[in-house]
């Protein structure tokens, strides 16, 4: 009897412990659904302009006949480009025309991959990297400053429209940590101040300046080198003897 | 992505003989099986010391010089290549396995040897070169150097992988964040096929070849070959099981071989200088030059490349200006990107890095990118973030590394506060292991290493930061619960 009470008591604390139930907590940062928007659905009309269109040709060139199929990611990176940055589900539709696929393979890539925006962003799309090189070497206070600077929060666009923010994984330029991409450029050995300033000049469309901001110009150690000090060797330095003639 | 290939060699000799049967030549299994007697002392150098600047592979890694095709040439890069291409893909793979060269893109497949895979006779099917340039390991960031300011070393290394294996066309896989890098790449390609070096009759050897770039779009699973040619192929970067290896069924259904940036752009350095020279630097087994890519708690942190078994406080002290607050304020170091587990101060003290020695050191050399951490780190916290990360990139194909990421991923985090049972340690140990080798593709494994690193090494420091939350919130709900 004693362990029959135990039990029950268990029970009743056990689900005193619990909460209640609700659905789980979204595990990606994006929806991977497609809701109707009067901004994206599919009677609006997607079209590649003329230049464009020259690129897909060129794009579709690359690809052996009958896997014409592999231009899909290029094809909807020039859709997102010429549409501003993000990737409307009408846009999705025309690359599924021109390869010729059932539309259910084109949203199984777009959603896949992080690149493709399937949400109207701002103008500048601010990408933080906050993984663990750039995390060591302070990118919180980039991010919050970031942040702040824009009145955006992570993952959402700024009340002006201009700015979206996103917490991203590893960019791959670690040494020149912390560091954040705006569209297409690097900016790279960022402080505070910098990260300031970045934001100051995008809210006055000027472009700021791209790369490191410590003073290096790569990924060279900062103040000095300490290898590659000699002109480079010539062609034929240290030919081996198997191609002597 | 780091470790692709490292799982055959530090898994246990009888899943090795899965490779054997895709391999035409009579010994190479058991040259396989001889890469992983990591504890056989390596006779000859001892360790390696730093290049001199004749030696050096990638003259213009820090973008100092142009980048062009002119300037390119003038620092010898498409010299003699003519004659390199006649003297035919026997005399090429052979000067790459004399170099002792192994694949640069964190597995330490021996390079020759794979290449050799693809020399059985044609059934028809054209070969594809891949390179994989989706370089998106935490820490790593070697590949970028080389295509934005070495492209031709990178556009030749094709021609002449491409020349050995018989392959018809390369396709570079840049990873998508990498726009400015692309551009430089495309322009060097443009030059190189209107100079008449590649494309048909390339240098005049009369063998046709063509190099496409192909841009991704942002997703580290593709680092992982199978996903990669998935990628290229216009789908979702799902890794495919295995075998069929590539060499047999790759990309559109042809042998490919997948190679590394840095892997394909030393080839024709090595070719022009001799396997032998390359042999020279390094221990046994783990010879030739290597890019080192030194972030975190450095003064100076930078990308350099030296010889391999170099130790590793050597190349912290001399090229990334010590460690912050000295070498003493080291607290431990994730030698070779994200995936490969951390190893503590003690062990950096005399560590060298090649494969071997952070094999004997539980960790592994993968990526070559040095992740430098000092006192002031909250080391969970680190490694919190990178299982996000993981998290994050696993592609969930997989219910091991789908769900068990995830797991550790809210146990982990929980570690960082406290807010967990001395108990839990062991489980969330059990749940790596439970990871590791029972998924498609190597992310699992690379997702389950770093939480043993540092279980393995911070135990004290995970139950200290257990008792210190129980002290001022009372015990926490899963000692409760548990």
């Amino acid at each position: 009897m004693l362990s029959s009470l135990r039990t029950g008591v268990q029970g009743v604390w056990r689900a005193a412990s619990r909460s209640i139930q609700t659905s789980s907590a979204l595990q990606h940062d994006s929806l991977f659904v497609h809701r109707d928007t009067p901004q994206d659905n599919p009677d609006i009309p997607f079209e590649f302009s003329e230049a464009n269109k020259k690129r897909v040709e060129a794009l579709l060139g690359i690809y052996p006949e009958g896997h014409k199929r592999g231009a899909m990611i290029p094809l909807l990176d020039l859709a997102q480009r010429q549409n501003g940055g993000w990737l409307p589900i009408s846009a999705m539709h025309k690359v599924a025309e021109i390869l010729n696929l059932p539309r259910m393979r084109v949203y199984e890539v777009a959603t896949f991959y992080t690149m493709f925006i399937r949400r109207p962003i701002g103008k500048y799309h601010i990408q933080v990297c906050t993984t663990t090189p750039c995390w060591l070497r302070g990118s919180d206070a980039i991010l919050k400053a970031l942040t702040e600077g824009t009145q955006c929060h992570v993952g959402g666009n700024s009340p002006c429209g201009k700015f979206s923010i996103s917490e991203v994984e590893c960019l791959g330029a670690c040494v020149n940590a912390p560091m954040v991409q705006v569209n297409d450029d690097y900016y790279e050995d960022l402080s505070v101040d910098d990260a300031k300033e970045i934001v100051e000049k995008l809210k006055m469309d000027e472009k700021p300046k791209p790369g490191p901001r410590s003073g290096r110009f790569a990924s060279e150690p900062l103040g000095g080198l300490t290898s590659l000090t000699d002109e480079p060797t010539g062609p034929g330095y240290g030919l081996q003897d198997g191609l002597k003639s | 992505m780091a470790g692709v290939l490292a799982r055959v060699i530090q898994r246990t000799k009888p899943q090795l003989g899965i490779i054997g049967p895709l391999v035409s030549i009579g010994n190479s299994n058991v040259a396989v099986v001889r890469f992983q007697s990591a504890d056989a002392a390596p006779q000859g150098k001892q360790c390696g010391a730093p290049l001199s600047d004749c030696d050096r592979i990638f003259t213009n890694l820090y973008g100092r010089h142009d980048w062009r095709l002119k300037a390119a040439m003038a620092r010898g890069d498409w010299y003699m290549t003519k004659e390199i291409l006649l003297k035919g893909n026997a005399w090429i793979i052979n000067e790459l396995k004399v170099s002792g060269l192994r694949g640069r893109g964190g597995a330490g497949f021996p390079t020759g040897m794979k290449w050799s895979f693809m020399q059985k006779p044609s059934d028809g099917r054209p070969k594809y070169l891949v390179v994989n340039a989706d370089e998106g390991e935490p820490g790593t960031c070697k590949d970028r150097e080389i295509m934005r300011h070495d492209p031709h070393k990178l556009v030749e290394g094709c021609l002449i992988a491409g020349r050995a294996i018989g392959a018809i066309a390369a396709y570079i896989y840049i990873r998508g964040e990498f726009y400015n890098e692309a551009s430089n790449l495309q322009v060097a390609i443009a030059e190189a096929y209107q100079a008449g070096l590649i494309g048909k009759n390339a240098c005049g050897s009369g063998y046709d070849f063509d190099v496409f770039v192909h841009r991704g779009a942002g997703a580290y699973i593709c680092g992982e070959e199978t996903a990669l040619i998935e990628s290229i192929e216009g789908k979702q970067g799902k890794p495919r099981l295995k075998p069929p290896f590539p060499a047999d069924i790759g990309l559109f259904g042809c042998p490919t071989t997948v190679n590394n940036v840095e892997t394909i752009s030393v080839a024709p350095t090595i070719c022009r200088r001799g396997g032998a020279w390359f042999a020279s630097f390094g221990r046994l087994r783990n010879q030739g030059t290597k890019l080192y890519n030194i972030s975190g708690h450095v003064n100076t942190p930078c990308t350099v490349e030296e010889e391999m078994s170099i130790p590793l406080k050597e190349l912290i002290e001399r090229h990334a200006g010590g460690v912050i607050g000295g070498w003493d304020n080291l607290l431990a170091v994730i030698p070779g990107g994200s995936s490969t587990p951390l190893i503590p101060k003690s062990v950096c003290d005399t560590v060298l890095m090649d494969f071997d020695a952070l094999v004997a050191a539980n960790s592994a050399f993968g990526t070559a990118a040095i992740i430098v951490m000092d006192k002031s780190t909250d080391i969970v916290k680190a490694i919190a973030r990178l299982i996000m990360f993981y998290k994050h990139e696993s592609c969930g194909q997989c219910t091991p590394c789908r769900e068990g990421v995830s797991w550790m991923n809210k146990i982990i985090y929980r570690m960082v506060d406290g807010n967990a049972s001395p108990k839990e340690i062991d489980m969330l140990w059990e749940i790596s292991k439970q990871i590791e080798g029972h998924t498609i593709c190597a992310l699992g494994d690379g997702a389950a290493w770093p939480v043993q690193g540092l279980i393995r090494h911070f135990r004290p420091e995970l139950e200290r930061r257990m008792a210190a939350y129980a002290c001022v919130c009372g015990p926490s709900k899963a000692e409760r619960l548990y």
